[in-house]
Formats: C-alpha cells, sequence, structure tokens
C-alpha cells in the first residue's frame, strides 16, 4: 500500500501528495477502529439482551471470518484454573494426598490436550501460589472468546468417577445486566450459564465414557469461583484424595485431560454459533 | 516429760504416714477414673445445652423427614423418618430438625455433617428468610470438595423444607459471620432455597431475582440485595450499591 503511494507521489501536485502521505495513517486508524468494534462486539454480545440484534451473524459460517484474515471471534482461549495452591491446600487424604498439588499435575496434561486441539490455554496459576477467587476469574474476564475450566480433587465420591458443575441458577434482573449496560461482578456468570450447562454436559459426557460411573451431564452447584467468571465456566472434580496409592489418581490424568480437551472442542461451534452466550436458549 | 511428748509426737507422725501410705493407691485409682471419662469438648457441652433448650417432651410427636446420605453410597440423599417432639414455633422447630440432622444417623458412614459441629442459633426473618448459625467446626471438619459441600447444605435445607414450610430460602452463617466458602468452594454469601414455592409466591411483589429458583435437588444460590436483612450490612460487594 505504501507503494502505490509513493509512485502517485510521484505523478501528483504537493498538496495531493500531502494528502496521500497521511493516506496510509487514515487508512490504518479505520482498520483500528473497526477492529477495536468488532472485539468490543463479543463482550457486549453476550448479555441476553443484545441477543436479537445479533441473530443475524451466526448466519454467516465461521469460514468467512478467517477468510477475513480477522481475529477468530469463536473459541480460542481456555482459562485453567488448577484450584487451591499456597497455604490452602483443598483436599488432604489420609495418605498425603494433596488437592492442590494433584491438579497443578493435571493442569500440565490437560494444557497440552487442549493445546493438540488448537486452543491458546492460559492457567491461573503455574506454581505453589493460590490468586484469589477474583483474581482468577479476572483473568477468565479480561478474554474474548474464552471458557473456564476449573480442576478439582475431592475428598469423597467413588474413586475413579469425575464429575462436571456449573453454577446454580443466579438471579438475574432486568434480563441480566444493569441499566448501565454492565453486568454486576458478584454474578457475572449468570448471563453464560445456559452456554456453561452446554459446554459441561460436553465435557461430562467424554468423561462419563472414559470413567465408569460417573454421571451423564453436569450437575447444578453453588461454587464461589464460577459466580465471578464471564465466560462460560465449569468446574470438574476429580474423586478423591481418598486413594491409597496416588498412582490411581495419576492413571487418570490423560484421560481427564482427553475428555476435556474434546469437550471443549465439541463445544466450539456452540460458542461461535449461538455469537451470543444465551442465544442458545 | 520432753521425752514423753517426742514420743507421742512421733508416734503421731509414723501414724500419720501410714494412713498416708494407705490412702495414697486409693487416691490414685480416683485419679485415674477421672482421667478416663472422656473431656468434654466446648461444642459438645453447648450441644447439650442447645439440645436440652429445644427438646421439650411436652410437645406433640410428629414423623419428621430427615435427609442424610443414602445408603446406596452414591453421593445422593434419602430421607428417614423420625417420630421427634417438635414445637409449633417454626424457628424452634427449625432448630430442632436441624439438631437431629447434626447428631446423625444411626449409621455414622451416613452423615452429611460434622460430628462436633453445633447449631448455635437459628433465626426466622419475617420475610421467610432462616439464618443458621453453626460453629467453626461445620466449615473445620467437612470433608473439603464440591460434592461433600454441596451435599451437607443440601442435607440442611431439604430438611428444613420438609418440616418447617414457612422457610422460604436459608442463610448459612459461621460463628455468626458470613463467610465467603463453606469449605473452599459452595458459596456462603448468598441464600439458599427452601421452599421454592412460599418464596416464589412472598417474593413476587419485591423481587425479580427469586423467579429462577426451581429445582430443590440442588439449591440455587441467590443474592440478596435488600437492607432488610439484617446481615447485609456484613456484605462486602461493592456491586450490590449498583442496582437500577
Amino acid at each position: 500500500m505504501l507503494l502505490k503511494v509513493r509512485n502517485r507521489d510521484d505523478i501528483q501536485p504537493r498538496g495531493m501528495a500531502r494528502c496521500a502521505c497521511f493516506a496510509p495513517f487514515l487508512l490504518s486508524a479505520a482498520i483500528l477502529i473497526i477492529s477495536v468494534q468488532s472485539s468490543a462486539q463479543a463482550p457486549t454480545a453476550n448479555p441476553p439482551a443484545s441477543v436479537a440484534p445479533q441473530n443475524a451473524s451466526p448466519q454467516t459460517p465461521t469460514t468467512s471470518y478467517s477468510d477475513a484474515q480477522q481475529p477468530r471471534p469463536g473459541l480460542n482461549v481456555v482459562v485453567l484454573d488448577p484450584a487451591h495452591g499456597g497455604t490452602d491446600t483443598g483436599a488432604r487424604g489420609t495418605g498425603g494426598i494433596r488437592e492442590s498439588e494433584i491438579v497443578l499435575q493435571f493442569a500440565l496434561q490437560v494444557r497440552r490436550a487442549l493445546e493438540a486441539q488448537g486452543f491458546q490455554v492460559i492457567q491461573t496459576r503455574m506454581a505453589n501460589e493460590n490468586p484469589s477467587f477474583d483474581e482468577r476469574s479476572a483473568m477468565a474476564n479480561a478474554q474474548v472468546g474464552a471458557v473456564f475450566v476449573s480442576l478439582h480433587v475431592s475428598s469423597t465420591g467413588v474413586p475413579g468417577t469425575v464429575r462436571v458443575y456449573v453454577n446454580s441458577d443466579l438471579p438475574v434482573s432486568s434480563g441480566g445486566r444493569q441499566a448501565s449496560g454492565l453486568i454486576p461482578w458478584d454474578r457475572a456468570q449468570a448471563p453464560f450459564l445456559v452456554l456453561s450447562h452446554k459446554l459441561g454436559d460436553f465435557v461430562q459426557g467424554n468423561l462419563a465414557v472414559r470413567f465408569r460411573g460417573s454421571p451423564g451431564s453436569a450437575q447444578a452447584s453453588a461454587i464461589r469461583q464460577l459466580r465471578t467468571t464471564a465466560a462460560p465456566a465449569i468446574a470438574v472434580e476429580i474423586s478423591s484424595v481418598s486413594v491409597n496409592d496416588r498412582a490411581d489418581l495419576d492413571r487418570m490424568a490423560s484421560g481427564v485431560a482427553d475428555a476435556i480437551a474434546r469437550g471443549v472442542t465439541d463445544f466450539r461451534p456452540s460458542y461461535v454459533v449461538a455469537g451470543v452466550p444465551g442465544g442458545l436458549r | 516429760m520432753t521425752a514423753r511428748w517426742v514420743r507421742l509426737v512421733l508416734g503421731g507422725l509414723f501414724g500419720a504416714v501410714i494412713i498416708a501410705g494407705l490412702y495414697f493407691p486409693i487416691l490414685k485409682q480416683r485419679v485415674k477414673q477421672t482421667a478416663k471419662i472422656q473431656p468434654q469438648s466446648e461444642e459438645q457441652a453447648r450441644r447439650e445445652l442447645t439440645q436440652s433448650l429445644t427438646a421439650n417432651p411436652t410437645e406433640a410427636r410428629v414423623t419428621a423427614k430427615l435427609f442424610w446420605g443414602s445408603s446406596a453410597h452414591d453421593g445422593s440423599l434419602a430421607p428417614v423418618n423420625m417420630d421427634l417432639p417438635l414445637s409449633g414455633d417454626p424457628a424452634l422447630r427449625a432448630k430442632q430438625v436441624l439438631n437431629t440432622l447434626l447428631a446423625g444417623p444411626a449409621d455414622p458412614e451416613l452423615r452429611t455433617l460434622p460430628p462436633d459441629a453445633v447449631l448455635l442459633a437459628f433465626y426466622l426473618l419475617p420475610d421467610g428468610t432462616g439464618i443458621a448459625d453453626f460453629s467453626e467446626a461445620m466449615a473445620s471438619s467437612i470433608p473439603s470438595g464440591i460434592e461433600s459441600e454441596q451435599r451437607a447444605v443440601d442435607s440442611i435445607t431439604r430438611t428444613l423444607a420438609a418440616n418447617v414450610p414457612q422457610i422460604m430460602r436459608l442463610k448459612i452463617l459461621i460463628h455468626g459471620q458470613e463467610v465467603e466458602t463453606l469449605a473452599g468452594h459452595l458459596d456462603l454469601t448468598g441464600s439458599f432455597a427452601v421452599n421454592p414455592r412460599g418464596a416464589q409466591a412472598a417474593a413476587a411483589p419485591q423481587s425479580d431475582s427469586l423467579s429462577s429458583w426451581s429445582s430443590p435437588g440442588a439449591p440455587p444460590l441467590t443474592l440478596e440485595s435488600g437492607s432488610r436483612q439484617t446481615y447485609a450490612a456484613t456484605r462486602e460487594q461493592p456491586t450490590n450499591s449498583r442496582q437500577p
């Protein structure tokens, strides 16, 4: 594009040349504005209130976005949350198994499996540290086109089974957003509950195939971590720290990682087709 | 004379030593017996106190339904019918059934709540909100995990729903304080649905936030923002001030 402008400069008078000099900047500014607008559409499209005006876009095939060389509006990022950490060990087994250590190990395998499926993975913690619930949620809330997966190991439950939880229904006033158009932080999950259920069912379905005795669909629970997350969010809980041999849990890691990666991949089209979380109602 | 007195004193002392020598084993045995009695924890003592206050033998015995773990050990809850002397006063009745729930079933493996947890107080607000204040053992002794914490709350809410129809929703406090989670997972900053029908009917004119209460199996979390609740003042959630 710059080359073209220089060619024109040779032929046209100085006034025109000056204008032409600004052209690249004007063009780049225009492109910038367009890209900001398109990225801004994703978060604002999330609350159900904006489903109607956005319904036209889901008709557009997803390939058209990539053809246009613009950032893909669909699901690209998985925020992986190994729960607990630091002084908070989470569940502890009599054999000295600590939830906070197991989930960090599991997260590495889940991360590899997700990256193999083409997802960008962000971990809420990489070491033995304990970010707050809000700090963890904030990592997901800062992303566009992300889902949130929290990893847990329980104290109870039939060993060798895995359960997926989504947040219980949260009260939604005025269609999920305030008059100002903002979603209250303390119930940020509310507009995403339908998508969270969908994601949870996909992941639980994949887990049930691999781990006999696991439920067939995701369950609802008032989980603190998920409530402030403004993205489709699930908690995956593995049973349990009560196993005598830690190797029993370690053996589950690859199956859990594969099931989560496949579940999120299965969910990917739903996220794009809806265009708007909440549009699947 | 002096020698006689000396003999008498020495004889008296000798006798005292013999008596003390004979008494010592008896004293030792008594100390051992006292040590054998289990030292009562503060919470156990408190529980006995609260139970004696709430259990009144003159009250009519009714069949109460209590939800403990299912014998299938699959994480589900199963109702157990028990004949209990229950009060007609809803707050007292709630206290009585919760104390029975805390005491646990015949099979200790089917417990849903920690054995050393105590219900310190139960309040019922005029709008149907029940406030259960448990001792710290409720949070510290419960097995950490989404499943176990959810099951504990389910057993409380379902037991209240079955026996005290006046309670529409339940707020759980730990030692008089609002806490963020029960044991690292379950959110205690909101309230849990107990009798959804009653809640919907009573709350419809004042709030649209209760319309999502539906599944008694998994009580949905609700976040109350009204200043009518005594605990509202302790909340530190700035977003509540942005209510339209």
